[in-house]
């Protein structure tokens, strides 16, 4: 008996040395970096004549996996690093997958880098919790960047976008022609009743699958990006944007059940495919000829170009009553609370907001440049270049996604509530529940700061913004 | 280690090492487990019991708000039910209003679940779901309905799975624990699916299922010449977990097949034998010879397919998201998307409490309805 005690405690003891030998490695390897990274700081910063060599700034992407994007990037480090001597970004890249679940465990571990990039309906979110710091960049440098480029939060900018995306109905002008469609413009798009006949037109020549290809193979983040600002054009919105603090009326008012009534005809009268769209038919099923008309975004031109020539036609988002609006907010750079070096990081981004790096990103990507002399300077968004109307339409047309840290939990809320309607779900109970779902959520989280401590912008804001730099 | 000790042959004239043994071997024993208990510890057994810790708070995964203690409050959001019996809408002369379609109308639930001071006992609360008895609607609303609806999916795949999947183990195990040629290659086949992953799979079987063009329907077209309307499969709320359920069926049964293969290899030919000799047919012989010899197999499969049905999580998050109109959402789904996706840490981990419990109640009911009872 004596025995099997002893037995038991010097297994624990074993035990306990096991778990601090453990625990040992663990931090260990976070130690030299932590003294990697601060004691040139304190060496530059306190004494910047005797330092030895350039600060490392720590930088994390989330384009791991695309080359030619991460060779942009690269470029513009090594272009940086060889401008001046204080400062050596490094970067590390994760794929766009766990690059957010990355962010938010190193935040909680308290190891972010210096410099991260951030999707743009995030930042507020991000910014909230404290893992992100304020930019310090002058105002005039700012201004010429297109108003959704730069993320702001409480009234200070977090984060600088070097590009832009846009959506737009893809369509064949052969097809649109054959049945007598109007083809909208920028001035005049469709309006409600316009695109009903339209879909009501195509869906009666029996020639198509499906006359719309709204992209509902895709999940995630694409169904507020994609679908939200249609429920903008009704009127409606995700959360109301004049307080942040509710989402009560926006989510569920009139405008927003005409909105879903509209979601729910779609699917009803065989308009779009269903929930279970498959993603190969989502990639191709356009120039297959299985659908008349395509909801996507920029990204895709490039395919759709190869294929259908000069009968594509990219045109703009319906006008449901409220304005033809699309969405907005792509990735952006910002930097992190607690890096030792805000100044050099923030230096960086100023370094990289330069045309010819918005040129090359563009080139590559395929994305839209944010300012008007990058836009005119690059291979598809230059005046009279084959994708310039979406530089046009980001500049009319885009809309926020609701800046507010609820909005993380409010997108699955949404996406929840269009996969449910267009599986004929009773609308009105969808909405509600949807709205009560927010609500709880903001409760729960104290209003997200919007008690008065924080303003956000309100849609009007956005809008004069964006007529401001028309 | 009291094993160790005795298997050790050193008799009394070693006792001074043998002494010294006593203290090494322990040391040694906890020594080789420390890699595991290490691992256990830190993702199982620590999680554990921040589990129950969170549940009692309102911890979330992104926020500078500070953590404060909330007593029952996510279980009682989790676990409430209450019952509402709606009368319809009359119009002025006592008459039942009717809608276009001729049905008697009811008002709605949210009347009495959002800032009805008459009504505080069911403020807050969501409609689950609702029956039209007697000339009354009777609602049954919960705290949260999408996890009542997690818990009726989850004990509806159990309750199909676990006998479905066991039995079709048993028989594919029959099958090939014959000595004919050829018998090797089927059990691999049969066995294949199990090394695939699930993720895989998924991916496959939402081709497979694909209401335009899937296999499935292409099939059915074929051999019913025609006549077999395609049906989206995973687009209809009564289709999406059957067609879960075949899927995972198919893709777990190779494993619980090799299981009751082994058992079926212990017992013994010459019972078989004998049974012969007393004239038994191959279903007497089933019956008094191999399921009684199966028993402790019998009841390792039961056990272990009730937990992976319980845990129903990957096939979900894949294909279906829970959808359509929460008909495949389950409880494991819900504490994931609630507690991660959601950022809401706290109720996720109520959850997971609740499926512990649930869980544990499950093994204990099956523990005691298959206990040796001769003994």
């Amino acid at each position: 008996m004596k025995s099997k005690v002893w037995n038991i405690l010097a297994g624990l003891a074993i035990f306990a040395m096991l778990l601090t030998a453990c625990g040992a490695p663990a931090t260990a390897p976070a130690a030299p970096i932590t003294a990697a990274t601060e004691a040139p700081v304190d060496a530059a910063t306190e004494a910047p004549v005797v330092s030895t060599g350039p600060t490392k700034l720590s930088m994390w992407y989330h384009g791991a996996g695309n080359k030619t994007e991460k060779d942009v990037l690269l470029g513009i480090i090594k272009d940086y690093n060889e401008s001046q001597d204080m400062y050596m970004v490094e970067v590390q890249d994760f794929p766009q997958i766990s690059y957010n679940e990355s962010v938010v465990a190193a935040a909680l571990a308290g190891n972010l880098p210096d410099i991260i990039d951030v999707d743009g309906p995030v930042m507020p979110n991000w910014a909230w919790a404290g893992y992100m710091a304020p930019l310090d960049i002058p105002q005039d440098k700012l201004d010429t960047f297109l108003p959704t480029t730069i993320g702001k939060w409480n009234g200070k900018v977090y984060s600088v976008g070097l590009w832009e995306a846009a959506c737009a109905m893809y369509a064949r002008k052969s097809v649109l022609d054959k049945y007598g469609i109007r083809i909208p413009t920028l001035e005049q798009p469709w309006d409600l009743e316009e695109f009903n006949a339209a879909m009501e037109t195509l869906k009666a020549s029996g020639e198509y699958e499906y006359v719309l290809d709204m992209g509902m193979a895709w999940k995630g983040e694409w169904y507020p990006y994609g679908f939200s600002p249609f429920l903008q054009s009704f009127g409606g919105d995700i959360i109301d944007r004049s307080t942040f603090t509710t989402a009560e009326g926006a989510l569920n008012g009139p405008e927003a059940i005409a909105f879903g009534e509209w979601w729910q005809n779609l699917f009803t009268k065989g308009y779009v495919s269903g929930t279970t769209q498959d993603s190969a038919d989502r990639d191709t099923g356009f120039i297959d000829g299985k659908y008349a008309l395509q909801w996507n975004g920029n990204w895709a031109g490039g395919l759709a170009a190869e294929k259908l020539g000069d009968d594509l036609l990219i045109l703009p988002a319906p006008n449901f009553g409220n304005g033809a609006r699309i969405g907005a907010g792509s990735w952006q750079f910002g930097v992190s609370a607690n890096s030792k070096n805000i100044p050099g990081a923030t230096e960086f981004i100023e370094f990289m907001m330069q045309d010819k790096y918005m040129v090359q990103f563009s080139d590559v990507t395929g994305n839209i440049p944010a300012t008007t002399t990058a836009a005119a300077a690059s291979k598809n968004f230059a005046p009279g270049a084959p994708f310039e109307i979406f530089f046009n339409y980001s500049a009319a047309q885009a809309t926020l996604r609701p800046p507010t840290p609820a909005y993380m939990s409010a997108a699955l809320t949404f996406e929840k509530a269009l996969a449910d309607i267009a599986n004929g779900a009773d609308v009105i109970t969808a909405l509600d529940t949807a709205a009560d779902e927010i609500n709880a959520d903001i409760k729960a989280n104290k209003d997200y700061g919007f008690d008065g401590s924080v303003v956000g912008p309100s849609i009007k804001e956005d809008e004069i913004a964006k007529a401001n730099a028309r | 280690m009291a094993a160790i000790a005795k298997t050790n042959p050193q008799g009394q004239a070693y006792s001074s090492k043998g002494n010294k043994d006593r203290y090494l071997e322990p040391l040694a024993a906890w020594l080789m487990a420390s890699p595991a208990v290490i691992l256990l510890l830190a993702f199982l057994i620590i999680p554990f019991f921040l589990a129950f810790f969170y549940a009692f708070t309102n911890q979330r995964l992104v926020s500078p708000n500070p953590t404060e203690y909330v007593g029952l409050a996510n279980f009682k959001q989790l676990l409430t039910v209450k019952i509402l019996r709606l009368d319809p809408i009359v119009d002025a002369a006592g008459q039942p209003v009717l809608d276009e379609t001729g049905n008697i109308t009811y008002p709605r639930e949210r009347e009495f679940t959002r800032n009805n001071p008459e009504y505080p006992q069911y403020n807050g609360l969501q409609k689950w779901t609702a029956w039209d008895i007697g000339g009354s609607r009777w609602t049954l609303l919960a705290g949260d309905a999408v996890f009542m609806r997690s818990l009726i999916n989850t004990f509806y795949f159990a309750l199909v799975i676990v006998p479905g999947q066991a039995g079709l183990g048993l028989l594919l195990a029959l099958l090939i624990n014959q000595r004919t040629a050829g018998v090797n290659f089927f059990r691999t086949v049969f066995f294949i699916p199990v090394v695939v992953s699930i993720v895989v799979v998924s991916i496959l079987f939402q081709f497979i299922y694909d209401g335009d063009n899937g296999l499935v329907n292409n099939t059915l077209v074929f051999l019913t010449g025609g006549r077999f309307t395609p049906v989206d499969w995973l687009a209809s709320p009564s289709t999406a977990m059957p067609a879960i359920m075949v899927m995972s069926a198919w893709q777990a049964v190779g494993i619980h097949m090799v299981i009751w293969l082994a058992g079926l290899q212990t017992i013994p030919e010459i019972l078989y034998e004998a049974a012969s000799i007393d004239g038994a047919n191959g279903w007497q012989k089933f019956i008094y010879v191999t399921w009684p010899g199966l028993r402790n197999t019998a009841v390792f499969i039961l056990v272990t397919i009730t937990m992976a049905a319980l845990g129903l999580f990957s096939q979900i998050d894949v294909m279906t998201q829970g959808g359509p109109l929460d008909s495949t959402t389950t409880v494991i789904y819900q504490a994931v998307q609630k507690g991660y996706k959601m950022q809401d840490i706290a109720y996720g981990s109520a959850i997971s409490v609740a499926f512990f419990i649930l869980v544990l109640t499950v093994a204990l009911v099956q523990r005691y309805l298959t206990r040796e009872k001769d003994v």
